[in-house]
């Protein structure tokens, strides 16, 4: 039973929160900031399997979140809705209720795709020149929006309101979050699985020495693809969610500076360390709302934060170490959990 | 069928000439040493037969077929094993995690069984503990299972990396220098684990030293590497009197000076 | 027609790579010696083009009170240069002194140190947007600019200017590094990180001489660029900075005159590609043409793979 715990927690705790707005007891902004902290923990988990996990220095997640959020809105738009640009709705509005786990998932796969563009050159390139690459697919992946007008390029793309309210017409429960809740928890318990089998420690190695990786058994390419692709359609998923929290999205949204915050979240956390990588999305994502007030000066406060956060954590909150090698206590929860044999 | 059949394998790196007409055969079970001066081109045969360069010419056979254009890991799942003259383990695993992951060419389960935990991956996982933790147990290593390797002696670290290679079931063990940076207390106790393992795993061994003492305590058979060719070849006490390999080793006798 | 305007975009690419080859050097230096990406440098471009705009402004009396003297025009141009050289290269010095040398200490990965410099960066930008305000400043003109047109094609003394300007950066830089004794000990370190101190060379002394190197010619980069795009603006060392990262890397990072190449490069194919396509399409051309000049050449043009041993 005991392995069930978390999931159980989990499931509680998000009951408590859709509860909760549904029945109106929170206002709407802190609701928002709710599901933004679920986008940014899937964008700071998966960005730490390539990251972290497998010690590349991927700098353009955000390219992946705006195929994510393009391809799942533009599909329920063109499914679901009747626009100038697409003709009448394909399906009716109704029916959008069901499929869009489809469209998201769907999403996922469209930005795991365009991770080829990234795993593909990561046979032969390492380090600081595949990190150009990434930083070159973030630029294609926006450049490319911007001259599409078809999806309204630069102007961006809208209408994902009007999908999300035909949801609730259906039943009237606050849909996104219920998707951003689930999605969380499925990365998380996904990545948590992935990174403590003996195949996903693969990555692991190819990180610690990839020359020993490759000639001690471990298909490295076949490796570097599953990572690349895992984290890049993880990152689709928080995309498509979170164009629908929006409701609009346009193309100066996935910029690099979208990725240095997903980078930030994963360093700050500490490389390879997914409970880090969660504190870190959670913290990082409240101390900039905390700071709003501040206007302007929230981008000297913050970033100083963080450095004086560096000088006296050089390894991040958590290093390399997860929740459990800390408070061994919770280590029964986690059976499948690291160090135990 | 031999085991590995080597033929007329050559390497250059740009101009220069690492390895020139190599040929071995194999038949399974020999004890074979390579020795030669550094330089020689013996790490270069190593990489050439584990798949990760590509030899310029010649044929690498290995359990039949032709293994010269595969990949290092699909080398390997044919059952070839080697370890590193610098000791190459996964540092920021544990020594049974190191033990565990060299299994991946037969883990017998995929990422889809790694995220659902299905059967398939409860009962290939089981088993490759159960591999990894007989391997600690005989060699000897179960105290540190959960220590990083970095952390071990020097002298434990090889013996690790060796369990790491055995794991991987193989069928022919490649060792690159395992008493480099040993002290002679170490050294007897490598020379008897090797001949522990291979009567025990039933293996051949092919190794490169410099250690006089481990190559003629150990091998049956001895290979002499020169500026990438072969110049000696024989039993252990007749390579020792080969005047070439003497030369090759101490230099040209200095003429007597009056 | 087709020639002339042929040489035109030559002469503008010449120009704008220019400015991604100072800015890239200043990126490749710092890489060379510390494995570090210092993603603050495009802001210290930055600083510098707004130092150099607080010092012109200054020299040429535009303040409420006027200077005892008047200068001329060539020696305000030259003390404006040579004063925000210094004053961006003490910026320079001071973020590594505060923000990398206390990681370093601490043995923290290096890619915790390239975190803190993109944080740095936004420290700068930001700091700046807070203190100043978001409006542009219109650089006043230092030096009076003068077009000659020969066969059709315009030149601006400017433009000259800024490419010469380059290329003796570039050479003093080379003769720096493979004549004096700092730019050797710069090459060594680069070689063998652990082996330099052993051998008596001061480590901190080095890295210092690295930063006040690569940030002054930031600085130089930037006054220059202000003279010849007289607007400032608090972000416009952010994209500039990231394109000359790429610019450094395309050369071979690490590499001197890779970044000179690369920043040439850059610049040739972001002006041909807006002359010739719509100027929509440029990032999206040169990105792609990076991604399989990468894809082709992993270690950029003059970069070496380094041969793992095992």
């Amino acid at each position: 039973m005991r392995r069930f715990t978390s999931l159980i927690l989990y499931a509680l705790l998000s009951l408590v929160i859709i509860t909760a707005a549904q029945g109106r007891w929170v206002n709407p902004y802190i609701l928002q900031i709710a599901m933004f902290v679920g986008i940014n923990i899937i964008l700071s988990t998966s960005l730490n399997l390539v990251n972290g996990y497998m010690g590349e220095f991927s700098v353009g997640h955000a390219g992946f979140m705006a195929v994510g959020a393009y391809i799942t809105s533009v599909l329920n738009v063109w499914l679901f809705s009747s626009t100038k640009v697409f003709g009448p709705a394909v399906l009716s509005p109704s029916s959008a209720i069901y499929l869009f786990p489809v469209t998201l998932i769907l999403g996922g796969i469209g930005a795991a795709v365009v991770g080829l563009l990234v795993a593909i050159p990561s046979f032969r390139t390492r380090g600081d020149y595949l990190a150009i690459i990434t930083l070159a697919v973030n630029y294609i992946v926006k450049s490319s929006i911007e001259n599409m007008q078809v999806i309204g390029g630069a102007r961006g793309f809208m209408g994902m309101s009007g999908i999300v309210n035909a949801m609730q017409e259906v039943v009237n429960v606050p849909w996104v979050l219920i998707w951003v809740l689930t999605s969380v928890g499925v990365t998380v318990w996904l990545l948590h699985r992935f990174v403590n089998s003996t195949y996903g420690k693969g990555i692991v190695a190819i990180r610690d020495d990839e020359i020993a990786a490759e000639i001690m058994s471990v298909d490295t390419r076949r490796m570097k693809i599953v990572a690349f692709m895992l984290s890049s359609g993880l990152a689709g998923i928080a995309g498509g969610l979170f164009a629908h929290i929006l409701g609009y999205i346009n193309p100066g949204t996935f910029t690099i500076m979208k990725s240095t915050e997903a980078l930030v979240m994963v360093y700050l956390g500490g490389m390879g360390s997914l409970s880090g990588a969660i504190l870190s999305a959670v913290s990082l994502t409240l101390i900039l709302e905390f700071f709003r007030p501040l206007q302007v000066a929230k981008w000297v406060v913050v970033p100083l934060l963080l450095i004086l956060l560096m000088l006296f954590r050089p390894e991040g909150i958590m290093g390399h170490r997860e929740f459990t090698d800390v408070f061994p206590a919770l280590r029964r929860f986690f059976p499948s959990h690291g160090k135990e044999k | 069928m031999a085991l590995l059949e080597i033929r007329e394998m050559t390497h250059f790196f740009g101009g220069l000439r690492a390895v020139y007409n190599f040929n071995m055969k194999l038949e399974g079970g020999e004890l074979l040493g390579l020795i030669g001066p550094n330089g020689a081109g013996k790490t270069t045969v190593f990489n050439l037969v584990c798949g990760f360069y590509r030899p310029t010419e010649g044929e690498v056979f290995f359990q039949g077929s032709r293994t010269d254009g595969l990949k290092p890991h699909e080398v390997t799942a044919l059952g070839m094993a080697r370890t590193f003259q610098n000791i190459r383990l996964w540092n920021s695993l544990t020594v049974f995690d190191n033990l565990c992951i060299s299994q991946h060419h037969h883990l017998g389960y995929g990422l889809w069984d790694a995220v659902w935990r299905t059967g398939r991956y409860q009962e290939n996982e089981r088993r490759v503990r159960r591999t990894a933790e007989e391997l600690l147990e005989v060699l000897g290593l179960s105290h540190y299972a959960m220590e990083y390797p970095k952390n071990l002696p020097y002298g434990f670290q090889r013996r690790v990396e060796i369990g790491r290679a055995l794991s991987i079931r193989p069928s022919l063990l490649l060792l690159d220098e395992p008493a480099a940076g040993m002290n002679p207390a170490e050294i007897e106790e490598l020379i008897e684990l090797i001949r522990w393992i291979r009567k025990e795993f039933e293996l051949t061994v092919w190794l490169i030293e410099h250690h006089m003492r481990v190559v003629m305590n150990v091998c049956e058979w001895i290979k002499v590497l020169d500026f990438g060719e072969t110049i000696a070849e024989g039993p252990s006490e007749e390579v020792r009197k080969n005047p070439r390999v003497i030369q090759a080793y101490l230099g040209e006798e200095e003429p007597a000076y009056a | 027609m087709f020639v002339q305007s042929f040489f035109q975009n030559l002469l503008n690419a010449l120009q704008w790579g220019s400015f991604y080859a100072l800015i890239a050097l200043g990126y490749s230096l710092v890489y060379g010696v510390l494995l570090l990406i210092n993603f603050a440098h495009g802001d210290i471009f930055m600083v510098g083009a707004y130092i150099a705009f607080f010092l012109a402004t200054l020299l040429l009396g535009q303040y409420a009170f006027a200077l005892p003297f008047a200068l001329p025009p060539m020696a305000v141009f030259v003390i404006t240069v040579l004063l925000t050289m210094a004053l961006t290269a003490c910026v320079g010095v001071t973020i590594e002194r505060v923000a990398y040398r206390p990681l370093r200490r601490k043995g923290a990965s290096r890619l915790y140190v390239v975190i803190t410099a993109l944080m740095c960066g936004l420290v700068l930008e930001n700091g700046n947007l807070m203190l100043l305000g978001a409006n542009r400043r219109s650089f006043p003109e230092l030096l009076p600019t003068a077009v000659y047109s020969i066969s059709g094609i315009n030149i601006s003394n400017i433009k000259i200017l800024v490419i010469i300007a380059t290329v003796c950066v570039f050479l003093l830089l080379e003769t720096i590094v493979r004549r004096t004794k700092l730019g050797m000990a710069m090459r060594a370190i680069s070689y063998d990180r652990m082996a330099v101190p052993l051998m008596g060379i001061p480590l901190d002394t080095v890295i210092v001489f690295t930063f006040v190197l690569g940030s002054s010619l930031a600085a130089l980069a930037g006054v220059l660029f202000a003279i010849a795009y007289p607007v400032l603006e608090p972000y416009m060392g952010a994209l500039v900075g990231w394109k000359a990262f790429i610019a450094a890397v395309i050369g071979g990072i690490g590499e001197i005159r890779g970044a000179f190449m690369g920043g040439f490069l850059l610049g040739f194919v972001e002006i041909f590609v807006a002359a010739y396509f719509p100027s929509t399409l440029r990032d999206l051309i040169a990105f792609s043409i990076l991604l399989i000049f990468l894809s082709i050449k992993p270690t950029g043009i003059f970069g070496i793979a380094r041969a793992t041993k095992i």
